[in-house]
């Protein structure tokens, strides 16, 4: 089947669905790929890239369309206008791209008039095996990185702390809102640029993540658990929402940079900056909304555009990945190529739509002429399920009366006197001589052999094996013995004893030249 | 040679045994410390031999030439993943000898104790004999699972506590009949069924034990090789064999002590058995999600970017041989500046400080060998982490699922790092027999194979 890349014509939108690298790698799949001429232009892979890849290279944007059995894209297909996307796809066609079909529903409809197959790219199911197609997240990573990277630009001085001749400078402080994707990669890239950052999450879960991006995350004294479905937030409680602009207020205050990135599936976002926090926010203060398109966390922003108030600039833009076209449209390749890959079993260049695939079946908005979304939700989470609440209910077990500490050595020391009493009580001198060497002896090895290194323990084990073969002693002293066969015995038990002297030292040697530096 | 050169021969033995032991305590000391032992060995042997023994002397030179030859042949011709079989073999050889010498010492027709001093000597010939057979029948299975002649799975049988109490009271049973018996001149048959019933014990004890819990065995055979010794001294009132066997037997003990903490069990648990066949059910039978394989490849190339690289070697190293090739992996990413560590779990391989051994006989330098208590703080900074064929060490589940058998043992925290490759022939389990939820961590690779292969190909990767 023919793959057809089209240039993107949405308003500055820089990608492109497949660089060269990856129309390569679909190749090998057994496609054929063709590409409209200047795709990749704005994410600086030029025609000739393409063609090096093995990409045919088609001028004609008309021609592409009708001839591919399988268009790629980034942004949902436009209707109308002198370019009418749309207009251009026909029956039978697969259509793999971004669309929100939540939020674009007569588009669906159009498509499935059409009978065009289409997959959208964000309705990909978030489980762990899709995530090497999940696209929203790999878009998400840059839009972080690439919000730290605007913020910097509008933000009037250094993200880090240093002490110069010309004075301190203390560290930006950054907040970021939102700890998905997005708001990881922007606490990395923050930190990375030497701020102080900070992180608020209704998910308690991803407080582990935000620390292992070496974020402090802030904690609201406030017991509600955030986890939606599939990973995301779901809608809070009055209360908490309450408890949680209070946090937001009293940080607007402290810090220099917000970084928004609250989002709930299908629903507007959630305002949680208001107009008077931003009042509040020092001056030459930087508030970047990633929920710009999905109508802002922060009350002031405009989307698309960068404005000023309060003394604050707020960046409302819409296309950050598109602002990293390049790497932006690898990651996005990548994530389309593994989609195909899952896609086309044989490798023999055919596409199967196979429904019963959890991911696929997620994916797949239109099939023929009929509108298959919203799928059975897939539940997952990434926090684990919460264990029977039964066992929560059940009482705790009494604690079993413990006796105080010093009990057990008192006890162990009191059988060990009286042992020792009978003992001396009923042995004759010889034995209890002997008897004194013989503990004394047991306190030298414990107190020698605690400070062996455990590198050691194998050496150690097999030098006291040998030296346990001091046994030996023992046969020498019978083997004068007049019996003939006790004679024999001791002979024996020589010859097994020397066995282990030997060995034992020699395996010791070998073994400790080995240990060097 | 006069008593007293001989006493003092011993005691100068006694305190060189007691350096070789010290000296151990380190590596640039250790070898300085096995030379003491064998010098103590010397000195012990030859002022017996020249103070001592009178007679028979081309017997006893025959026995050593010949016990000697095998020895060193053994030592010198076995392969040092086959260390734990040789140490486990060695010990059963003491334990033959401690029987032996006490049968040779209860039927000396030359003892002439009486009264208590009787019945003291034939009690520590008793026990001697005891610990000797248990240590030897013990060392045999020991031997016989290490080296995969008999199952690593541990025997179970019905009602096997009450099996060993039943043996160990016919033993002190028959201990009474044989004091008696001696007294009267007779004996030889109780001590001989006590024998029996002793063997039995040692068999049935290792038989009963896992094979992950075989640092345990093999140090506590360790230990009652010592303990045996020691009552052989008891019995020859021989202060040297006493003191000997004491530093070989709380040695052995304090191992033994080291290695159950370090699987946070008690000793009383493992010597009982039965580790890895019973619960283990809660996490095996989930779908945990979707492990993440990676090519040879990837992982040189992951290696090659990365500044901190930790290398958590397990049984399956040894079983692979992977010890020389992971060595050059190690020299050769060292080279390119990235810091190579390794991170030993006290319980990794089969038998205390295997995996030492192995890197050191790869020529790893030690100094970049770790114990887990010096790194595992240090797993949240490092790039890749390697896991090469081990499991339970480096189990999540030991922290965060209170219902796993191996709940609460310290494991090595390879999940906190950026990356872990995991090399593995298959997604069998480890011998607790509980599933690993690291390999379906989100940053967990697998690298599925022979160990030795796959880092074959990693090495021509870099």
């Amino acid at each position: 089947m023919r793959i057809g890349i089209p240039k993107e014509i949405f308003e500055e939108e820089r990608r492109v669905a497949a660089t060269p690298e990856v129309a390569a790698k679909l190749r090998d799949l057994g496609f054929d790929v063709a590409v409209e001429s200047g795709a990749g232009a704005a994410a600086s892979f030029d025609d000739e890239a393409y063609r090096g890849a093995g990409v045919e290279v088609i001028g004609d944007a008309a021609t592409l369309w009708s001839d591919s059995d399988i268009i790629l894209k980034v942004r949902a297909p436009l209707d109308g206008g002198p370019q009418d996307e749309i207009g251009r796809l026909r029956d039978g066609q697969v259509l793999v791209s971004f669309l929100w079909p939540a939020q674009n529903p007569e588009l669906l409809d159009k498509l499935a008039a059409k009978g065009v197959t289409t997959l959208a790219m964000d309705s990909i199911p978030r489980i762990s095996r899709a995530q090497k197609m999940d696209a929203l997240s790999s878009m998400a990573n840059i839009a972080g990185y690439r919000a730290v990277v605007e913020a910097a630009q509008h933000f009037g001085r250094f993200f880090t702390g240093q002490i110069t001749a010309a004075g301190k400078i203390p560290p930006a402080k950054v907040l970021v809102i939102g700890a998905g994707v997005a708001g990881l990669a922007a606490i990395g890239a923050a930190k990375g640029m030497g701020a102080i950052v900070r992180a608020f999450d209704t998910r308690p879960e991803v407080k582990e993540q935000v620390e292992s991006m070496d974020g402090e995350f802030l904690l609201l004294d406030f017991e509600e658990e955030g986890s939606g479905t599939g990973g995301y937030a779901k809608v809070m409680s009055e209360e908490f929402i309450k408890a949680e602009m209070e946090l937001f207020a009293q940080q607007a205050e402290e810090v220099d940079i917000i970084i928004t990135t609250a989002l709930i599936p299908g629903k507007p976002a959630p305002k949680l900056i208001t107009a008077e926090m931003v009042k509040s926010m020092k001056a030459g203060s930087v508030v970047v909304d990633l929920a710009a398109e999905q109508g802002g966390n922060c009350e002031l922003t405009q989307p698309h555009k960068v404005v000023e108030q309060h003394g604050v600039t707020l960046i409302g833009y819409t296309d950050l990945p598109s602002r990293l076209a390049a790497q932006s449209s690898q990651l996005y390749g990548t994530n389309l190529r593994h989609l195909l890959t899952d896609m086309c079993p044989e490798k023999d260049g055919q596409l199967v739509v196979d429904m019963d695939d959890e991911v696929i079946r997620g994916a797949t908005v239109v099939k023929g002429n009929e509108i298959t979304w919203p799928p059975p939700a897939p539940k997952l989470s990434a926090a684990p399920p919460k264990p029977a609440e039964q066992k929560a209910a059940e009482p705790p077990p009494a604690p079993k009366p413990r006796a105080p500490a010093w009990v057990g050595p008192a006890v162990t020391f009191g059988v060990g006197a009286l042992a020792l009493l009978g003992l001396g009580s009923v042995a004759p001198p010889s034995f209890m001589a002997h008897f004194t060497v013989f503990v004394l002896a047991c306190f030298v090895g414990y107190m020698v052999i605690w400070n062996v290194t455990p590198a050691l323990h194998t050496p150690l084990m097999s030098v006291t094996n040998a030296i346990s073969s001091i046994i030996i002693i023992g046969a020498l002293l019978q083997i004068s013995s007049g019996e003939t066969w006790i004679m024999w015995i001791a002979t024996l038990t020589v010859l097994i004893t020397s066995i282990n002297i030997f060995g034992g030292f020699a395996v010791t040697r070998r073994m400790l030249q080995m240990f060097q530096k | 040679m006069s008593e007293g050169i001989v006493t003092v021969s011993y005691i100068g033995a006694t305190v060189l045994f007691i350096l070789a032991l010290g000296g151990l305590s380190h590596p640039e000391t250790a070898r300085r410390g096995n030379l003491y032992g064998m010098i103590g060995m010397s000195i012990a042997m030859l002022a017996t031999i020249f103070g001592v023994v009178t007679g028979n002397y081309a017997l006893l030179i025959g026995a050593l030439v010949i016990g000697g030859a095998i020895g060193f042949t053994l030592a010198l011709r076995v392969q040092m993943t086959q260390m734990p079989e040789l140490v486990a073999i060695l010990h059963s050889l003491v334990g033959l000898a401690a029987v032996l010498v006490g049968f040779a010492s209860f039927l000396d027709p030359e003892s002439h104790f009486i009264g208590v001093e009787l019945t003291i000597h034939d009690i520590e010939i008793y026990i001697g004999v005891l610990i000797g057979a248990v240590t030897f029948s013990g060392s045999v299975i020991a031997f016989g699972k290490l080296s995969g002649k008999i199952g690593g799975k541990p025997l179970t049988l019905p009602a096997r506590h009450w099996l060993n109490l039943i043996l160990v009271l016919a033993m002190i049973w028959f201990g009474v009949e044989f004091v008696q018996g001696s007294a009267a001149g007779e004996g030889l048959t109780p001590l001989l069924i006590m024998t029996a019933i002793a063997l039995l014990l040692g068999i049935h004890m290792v038989m009963a034990i896992g094979g992950g819990d075989m640092h345990v065995v093999v140090s506590m055979l360790n230990s009652y090789s010592g303990w045996a010794a020691s009552a052989t001294g008891f019995m020859l009132s021989n202060d040297l064999l006493i003191v000997t066997g004491a530093l070989v037997g709380s040695s052995g003990a304090i191992l033994s002590y080291i290695m159950c903490r370090a699987m946070n069990r008690k000793f009383i648990a493992v010597i009982a058995g039965g580790f890895g066949t019973s619960g283990g059910t809660t996490v095996g039978a989930e779908d945990q999600g979707e492990v993440v394989p990676i090519s040879a490849a990837e992982t040189a190339e992951l290696l090659v970017n990365a500044k901190e690289v930790m290398i958590v070697p397990g049984y399956g190293m040894a079983v692979a041989q992977a010890q020389h090739i992971v060595n050059e992996i190690t020299r050769c990413l060292r080279d390119k500046g990235v810091n190579v560590r390794f991170g030993i779990h006290p319980v990794a391989g089969r038998m205390p400080g295997h995996m030492n051994v192995l890197l050191a006989e790869a020529r790893v330098p030690y100094d970049i060998v770790f114990e887990m208590d010096e790194i595992n703080d240090d797993f949240p900074k490092i790039d890749v982490s390697i896991v090469i064929g081990a499991n339970d060490i480096v189990n999540p589940s030991a922290q965060t699922d209170p219902d796993s058998p191996i709940a609460g043992m310290p494991v090595l925290e390879v999940w906190k790092g950026d990356t872990t490759i995991v090399l593995k022939r298959s997604m069998a389990t480890g011998y607790a027999g509980v599933q690993n939820p690291l390999f379906f961590k989100e940053n967990t690779r697998m690298l599925f194979g022979d160990a030795r292969e796959s880092l074959d190909e990693v090495l021509k990767g870099l």
